[in-house]
């Protein structure tokens, strides 16, 4: 499924990649996908506690060459 | 995740009294993220954590020179907030702002901005107004109704997680 909308959060610290992330996610509509790109170590627990709290789906978390890249769906 | 979760929010409750710059740092990260995170937020903002929702551009509020006299010695606002320990004349926030602009650390303001951006309430405690001589037009726009205590505990008493800063 396509991406709808991309969010570069590289080099911006907790909190922001998760209120960008979720001011994303608002965007789209119910069902759609939303990536997000981070640097902050911590957003791969904070992604899947995000994810937890608010019954949106973390669909992919992966890391690569220093980032990490999370899709999410919008419930 | 439970249907039962997703349909109903978490609940969480601060009560924002101190006005330090570390302090308010604290209420305003979690206040957001608590936001973004959709649980639904509530701050009751107190004594000294009421100064921080004055406008930045106000300098002088109050209406007896008592008042008059606890702004001059302590500017209002979100921008204007001293460090308990280290402030060292302003200082130590000012290196505090290097320090949050160089690793990309969103600042008190921009925090509070984005809370109040996904729904996160903010109820000024009629008191501390009443105390400081605090007009709801001295207050940053988009803050609640002022209520009291009894509001603050009924509201803790109800939520999931509650939280004194």
């Amino acid at each position: 499924m396509e991406i709808k909308t991309k969010v570069d959060a590289s080099g911006l610290s907790c909190p922001l990649p998760i209120l960008k992330a979720s001011q994303a996610v608002k965007t789209v509509a119910s069902g759609e996908l939303v990536e997000v790109i981070a640097t902050d170590p911590g957003s791969v627990k904070d992604f899947d506690a995000w994810a937890k709290s608010t019954g949106h789906t973390l669909v992919e978390s992966d890391a690569a060459d220093g980032k990490f890249r999370f899709v999410l769906r919008r419930k | 995740m439970t249907a039962e979760a997703v349909d109903k929010p978490k609940k969480l409750v601060i009560i924002c009294y101190s006005g330090e710059l570390e302090k308010t740092w604290a209420t305003m990260i979690l206040a957001s993220t608590a936001g973004a995170m959709e649980m639904e937020t509530t701050v009751f903002v107190t004594f000294w954590g009421l100064q921080t929702f004055v406008k930045d551009k106000k300098r002088i509020t109050g209406e007896n020179w008592m008042q008059k006299m606890m702004s001059f010695m302590q500017r209002p606002g979100a921008s204007h907030r001293k460090l308990s320990k280290m402030n060292f004349m302003g200082m130590g926030p000012w290196m505090m702002f290097q320090l949050a602009k160089k690793y990309n650390v969103a600042k008190p303001k921009e925090l509070l901005e984005m809370a109040q951006a996904v729904g996160v309430t903010f109820l000024p405690c009629q008191m501390t107004m009443d105390m400081f001589g605090l007009k709801r037009e001295d207050l940053i726009d988009g803050m609640g109704e002022p209520v009291g205590a009894a509001t603050a505990l009924q509201l803790m008493t109800e939520a999931d997680s509650t939280l004194f800063i």
